[in-house]
């Protein structure tokens, strides 16, 4: 029964002894000197040690069952003691730790001298180590790459890129103290004719202060995708002349005739939250603007949504009514409530419609909306690098709370700011790279190392809520930047059948019929499940590249060796991309 | 009228034709159509744009027997009649009364056609509305199928056909028990039918079975397939049931002795009548399942899209196939682990008994999972073992629902998830899978229009329009020409496909079994090898369930599957994965899927473009013709050169074409590239969907969402 148990190791770097060199000073905090029992829910109770390190809890068998478990400290989002000294029954005493990342973990040690004291202290210790003063580990990981992917984004490069700034849109650094607002970036772009005390003005009606801002500018027909909070309209029905006519702005850069506000949450939750103060743009103030409501639910109802998939996946996978036990948890309809929103977005953008987003703090829904949008019309998105900006820029940048969503290092799991926005994000992505698996540079293990080392802590990428905080943290001096070590080894990430279309846009069937559970992510632990490191397609079609390579060698060996002119023809036939497919397959056809 | 050459294929008649007709376009909600004519002949309703085709029509993938807008009488499944707004499903007795001004029409591939009546002259579409009420849905006899009137001229290319096994020889027996090294006897008895004439013509029992004619024709232990260990599987019928019971006891005891003798004195029974859903329930849980994919508007495909996870699973399809499969591989482990006999019963023996007993061959056997030797297993089991198609399939629109079941459908999307879990193990496609589920509504092909060997042998001598030269030749559904040109058969092979290198041929007759065969013990000497499952209470509960009048006993879905073949499954997944060894299906939820190339190939809205496997396929194919390519220039430069290259199969693979112009869709190649605009499509009446009735949906995101602004 030698299962690995995990399918993709949350280290992409290899290691060879159980605390691997992974780490310059791998910091061992705990090996056990006695037995503990890994329960496993796919084989049995199997013998073997622990050892604790500052990143990593790792189990090795002692007996005969190979099974190794390794899972940063980061993943876990609670420890819990199970039965007492006088409890009876086998394995019945021991912890219980709740992994974040879709699996549980069960250790039973014997019941003398309170064996379980140390193990605990220090999971818990270590897993929190935010709510025990210390640093998180990516502060202590002395990692090094060749790459620094903190270089990765930069917001000018990237807005240059898109083609801005032009006669519509500037580029402001009123923001660079964080004072406008203290949850965006620092450079922002906003309509050419917006002065910076306009700016201000906004910012008072926009919920934290989050005034739109631009996304996406669409270089053809220069149509935008901006994104903000709503807006505080109150009780009362508050309006504000310098929102509307900002807004007025937005919509006048490129003459679009109706501006299109895009409020993610559903008609009845907008409602609702003109009693806190906030609210959505009505008719009457906003007169040259459309407001569609997208209903996407927020941020509670998508927690219990994972954790009823849990429930169904982990440790076994629902036998009797898969399909209605997989619907009952709304898991896929959510998917699709949100794909359906981004290619909405994409959508009107494309038809020459400049657009606003936003949800209720624009920070959760509408990053989703604004970045799969984005990634639906912008093909450099597509790429393995253009992905990393991306995240960078509307995720990270843009202050989506990945701090309290994921509550890294911080022991308080019921912390009901906690919430799987990314995760559902991430599975839009490879929902989409499913239905057009030539259109990413990207494969699936990149979106798997992604969502694994967004809880890990090994690297500074994920931490924080938002720029103020990581500057202030200082965290692009003292962590690694994930995106250094994906783009040290790239080839571990690219898609081989990556086509390059530029000007495609991208849209996605947001039908349940379409629509799958990601298993290889969401059941990656069960060893039942099959799931092939590769694809049969993806290996014949290396194999076959391996083999055009070898051919092209021996024909560039013979080509030298004769210097005769006739090698022109084989020049031309030999060129990879050269020939079209058709021409190769009309005269190739084989007879039956 | 017609104009002449418009029929492609000769014999076909018109009954009658009205215009002008408007067909409306699936695409939209728009009522938008084309106008033309709509005709009825003895071999299809099709209809003719007034309009020259604006799409290129040279496509890869045509069917050359019936093009897009051409319906077999045989394929219609169900019509529906518009009146006043209403929608009424026609049958006999309506036709008579009134015509309706739209009729729909559900077809058995999947696809639908909605016709407007309204624009003709009374007259004309009440003749061709009931013309065709008439000729696709009243009973008729089996002489008026159009295979009787085709005359099709038998093409060239006869390689196909020549290439399957059919079954239909002695000699195509005793080769196939060679191939496997079975130790069985072939009866020659029943050539002209006179042991019965729902037995095979030629089939083969056990050894030690005596007196055929006791049998009369029942409870006969048919020998399928032998593992190499020595075991075998057959399948029965059950013995007579007027017989007095020690009769009965005795038949069961003849039978079930006669199989344990072919190997080792062990044989485990399996009733499938018992464990599996009966043929009504299969013909029922698919009625319900089709439905989902028949879909006439948009609005009801995105209403549907709702609740699509739990009306998929209520109406018990995936699961009838997960049981089935579940099934196969019990049998699997009996013959693989155990090398145990098994013996496989049924009421007729001839509809569970050919699915499993077909699934279990593929499963072990690589041979079954060549197209060669999928077309032989099915002529094998299926044709030649008297399944009967003629009534399964209700070709003749009897209205005795009792025998009409999808059970050939059945074994197909069985194989298909096989196919789906283990593509690089089959050389056939699911393209090619999916054409053959067309073609038993395609009514040119004797293989799918006759109840048994008799039968066909019967009618086919009768029925002959030029009775005087000899018996009438239908082509069989393998002669593929007669549907496809070669460009287009080239999809029905697998690109993934690998043949297994010859010198390792040797690998599938291993070690020799332990026992030889021959052993022959006195039967009183009967020792219960300590294995379980083993013959003596096997017998026992067999004999108990015969003698229990069987009422439909399979409700909901079964138990979970027995403990022991998940063993079986997962210590065959530990081990290393041979394409060329024993293959045994994931049967978990997540991992039994729906046949998406089928049913949804005439969906517009499901449409990925530029999406789907096929834009890896594409690709694959482009790269593997560059290699081609390569491989052939280095042999002209250097013909000792070449030898010396890679000697990997990939090069016995045929190039698909595909069209290059335009971007595919997914439901390539059933369908094209799309030609619409480029607009998304937007799902409607998502709100519906989720109705998250609990508290947390008016949360605020955040707990502390005072704002503390204004």
């Amino acid at each position: 029964m030698g299962t690995p148990l995990f399918i993709y190791a949350p280290s992409s770097v290899s290691h060879s002894s159980p605390l691997g060199a992974l780490f310059v000073f791998p910091t061992l905090f705990y090996s056990s000197d006695k037995d503990i029992i890994y329960i496993c829910p796919f084989n049995a109770a199997v013998k073997g040690k622990v050892f604790i390190t500052n990143y990593r809890l790792y189990f090795k068998n002692t007996d005969s069952m190979p099974v190794t478990l390794d899972v940063p400290l980061g993943v876990i989002s609670r420890v819990e003691k199970m039965g007492g000294a006088s409890s009876r029954g086998e394995n019945s005493y021991g912890l219980e730790i709740t992994c974040k990342d879709m699996r549980n973990l069960r250790f039973a040690l014997k019941q003398e001298g309170h064996s379980r004291r140390d193990i605990f202290e220090i999971i818990f210790k270590y897993a929190f180590p935010l709510s025990h003063g210390m640093q998180l580990f990516a502060f202590l990981s002395q990692e090094k790459y060749e790459e620094n992917g903190w270089n990765v984004y930069e917001a000018m490069e990237e807005y240059r890129r898109q083609g801005v700034p032009n006669s519509e849109w500037r580029v402001t650094f009123i923001n660079k103290n964080y004072e406008l607002c203290d949850t965006y970036p620092t450079i922002l772009v906003v309509p050419y004719k917006a002065t910076d005390e306009d700016l201000k003005r906004v910012a008072t009606f926009r919920s934290r202060c989050r005034i739109p801002v631009l996304s996406w500018f669409h270089k053809e027909n220069h149509a935008v995708i901006t994104r903000c909070s709503q807006p505080l309209v109150g009780m009362s029905g508050k309006r504000n002349k310098d929102d509307e006519r900002y807004l007025d702005l937005i919509r006048e850069a490129n003459g679009t005739t109706k501006l299109t506000i895009y409020d993610a949450r559903p008609n009845v939750n907008a409602v609702a939250n003109k009693a806190t103060g906030g609210g959505y743009e009505g008719d009457d103030a906003y007169q040259n603007a459309e407001l569609v409501f997208l209903d996407i639910h927020n941020i509670h109802v998508m927690r219990e949504s994972l954790k009823k998939l849990k429930d169904i996946v982990y440790p076994n996978v629902e036998e009797s009514h898969w399909l209605s036990s997989l619907e009952s948890t709304h898991w896929l309809e959510h998917i699709k409530l949100v794909l359906s929103g981004a290619i909405q977005v994409a959508d009107k953008v494309s038809s020459g419609s400049s657009v606003v987003v936003h949800c209720s703090d624009g920070w959760d829904r509408t990053a989703q909306l604004t970045s799969l949008s984005m990634l639906m019309l912008d093909s450099y998105y597509r790429t393995l690098r253009g992905f990393q900006v991306l995240l960078e820029k509307e995720w990270i940048g843009f202050g989506h709370k990945f701090a309290s969503r994921i509550g890294h290092g911080d022991k308080n799991h019921a912390d009901q700011d906690r919430s799987p926005i990314f995760v559902q994000f991430i599975d839009c992505v490879w929902q989409m790279t499913k239905q057009f698996p030539t259109a990413f540079e990207f494969n699936e293990r990149l979106l798997v190392v992604i969502l694994d080392h967004l809880y890990s802590c090994r690297f500074g990428t994920f931490l924080y809520n938002c720029e103020s905080a990581r500057e202030s943290n200082n965290v692009r001096a003292k962590t690694v930047s994930l995106w250094s070590s994906v783009n040290s080894d790239t080839s571990l990430y690219i898609n081989p059948f990556y086509t390059p279309e530029s000007s495609r846009v991208l849209y996605p069937v947001a039908s349940m019929r379409h629509l799958e559970l990601w298993v290889t992510y969401y059941i990656r632990w069960n060893p039942r499940i099959q799931h092939q490191q590769q694809s049969p397609v993806e290996q014949r079609y290396k194999e076959l590249l391996v083999l055009r390579d070898q051919y092209l060698k021996k024909l560039e060996e013979l080509q030298l060796s004769d210097s005769t002119p006739s090698s022109t023809h084989l020049t031309n036939s030999s060129t990879p991309n050269a020939a079209t497919p058709n021409q190769h397959i009309t005269h190739l056809q084989t007879p039956f | 009228m017609i104009c002449s050459g418009f029929f492609v294929t000769s014999g076909e008649v018109e009954f009658c034709s009205a215009n002008p007709i408007l067909k409306y376009t699936q695409d939209d909600l728009s009522q938008r159509g084309v106008f033309g004519t709509l005709f009825c002949t003895n071999f299809r309703v099709t209809f003719i744009s007034d309009e020259k085709p604006q799409e290129k029509t040279d496509k890869t993938f045509k069917n050359k027997l019936y093009g897009e807008n051409d319906i077999p009488l045989m394929c219609v499944d169900h019509i529906y009649g518009v009146y006043d707004e209403k929608r009424k499903l026609i049958t006999g007795g309506l036709v008579k009364n009134k015509y309706p001004s739209k009729m729909i029409i559900h077809c058995k591939d999947l696809r639908v056609f909605q016709f407007s009546l309204t624009f003709s002259k009374e007259e004309d579409a009440k003749k061709i509305f009931q013309g065709i009420a008439h000729h696709c849905l009243e009973e008729k006899s089996l002489k008026c199928v159009f295979a009787f009137s085709y005359m099709g001229t038998p093409s060239p290319e006869m390689q196909w056909k020549q290439e399957t096994v059919m079954f239909d020889s002695p000699e195509d027996w005793t080769q196939e028990m060679k191939r496997t090294k079975a130790n069985c006897r072939l009866v020659t008895e029943n050539e002209n039918f006179e042991l019965s004439q729902r037995l095979p013509k030629y089939f083969v029992i056990p050894l030690t079975i005596g007196d055929l004619f006791s049998y009369q024709g029942k409870g006969l232990p048919i020998w399928c397939w032998s593992h190499y260990s020595g075991c075998a599987l057959f399948k029965a019928s059950f013995p007579p049931v007027t017989q007095e019971d020690g009769d009965f006891q005795k038949h069961l005891d003849t039978m079930i002795n006669a199989v344990a003798h072919n190997h080792l004195y062990s044989v485990k029974t399996e009733d499938l009548s018992e464990s599996l859903p009966n043929i009504q329930d299969i013909q029922q849980s698919y009625n319900k399942f089709k439905q989902f994919f028949l879909i006439e508007n948009s609005t009801d495909f995105w209403l549907s899209d709702v609740k699509w996870f739990s009306s998929l699973e209520s109406s018990g399809w995936l699961d009838i196939i997960r049981q089935c499969l579940q099934k196969a591989v019990e049998v699997v482990e009996c013959l693989e682990k155990d090398n145990t006999n098994v013996l496989i019963t049924e009421e007729e023996g001839t509809d569970l008994c050919c699915v499993i007993s077909s699934l279990a061959q593929i499963m072990l056997d690589p041979y079954y999972r060549t197209l060669m030797g999928f077309q032989s297993l099915v002529q094998k089991e299926w044709v030649a073992g008297c399944h009967a198609f003629l009534d399964r399939c209700n070709h003749l629109h009897q209205k005795d629902k009792e025998y009409h079941s999808p059970v050939f459908l059945l074994f197909l999307e069985c194989v298909w998830q096989l196919v789906h879990q283990h593509s690089p193990a089959f050389q056939f496609s699911e393209t090619y899978l999916t054409v053959l589920s067309d073609s038993v509504h395609v009514p040119v092909f004797s293989t799918f229009l006759f109840n048994s060997s008799h039968h066909r042998e019967s009618v086919m001598k009768a029925e002959s329009p030029l009775a005087q030269s000899g018996p009438l030749s239908c082509p069989t559904v393998w002669d593929w020409s007669v549907q496809f040109d070669s460009k287009a058969q080239n999809f029905f092979f697998n690109p993934l496909y690998l043949e297994k290198v010859k010198h390792d041929r040797a690998v599938r007759k291993p070690h020799k079994p332990k026992h030889q065969r021959n052993l022959s013990l006195p039967s009183t000497a009967f020792k219960t090898p300590p294995k379980k499952g083993f013959f003596k209470d096997e017998t026992d509960s067999l004999k108990k369930m015969l003698r229990v009048k069987r009422l439909s006993r399979w409700r909901g879905s079964p138990d979970a599957p027995a403990a022991t073949t998940r063993e079986f499954f997962e210590s065959w997944q530990h081990r290393p994965l041979d394409y060329h060894g024993l293959l045994l299906p994931c049967l978990d939820g997540p991992a039994v899927h729906i046949w998406m190339q089928r049913y949804l190939r005439w969906i517009p809205e499901v449409y990925i473009l530029g999406g789907g496997s096929v834009a890896v396929m594409t690709k694959l194919m482009e790269l593997l013709s560059q290699v081609q390519d390569l491989k052939r220039v280095l042999e002209q430069r250097d013909s000792s050169q070449a030898a010396k290259l890679d000697h990997r199969p990939y090069f016995q693979h045929r190039l698909l074409s595909f069209d290059s112009s335009g971007r595919l869709s997914s439901s390539f190649p059933f369908a094209y590239t799309c030609y619409r605009s480029f607009k998304p499509i937007i799902p409607t009446g998502l709100m519906q969907s989720l109705m998250v009735t609990d508290s947390l949906a008016s949360q605020e995101d955040e707990a502390s969402s005072v704002v503390s602004f204004v």
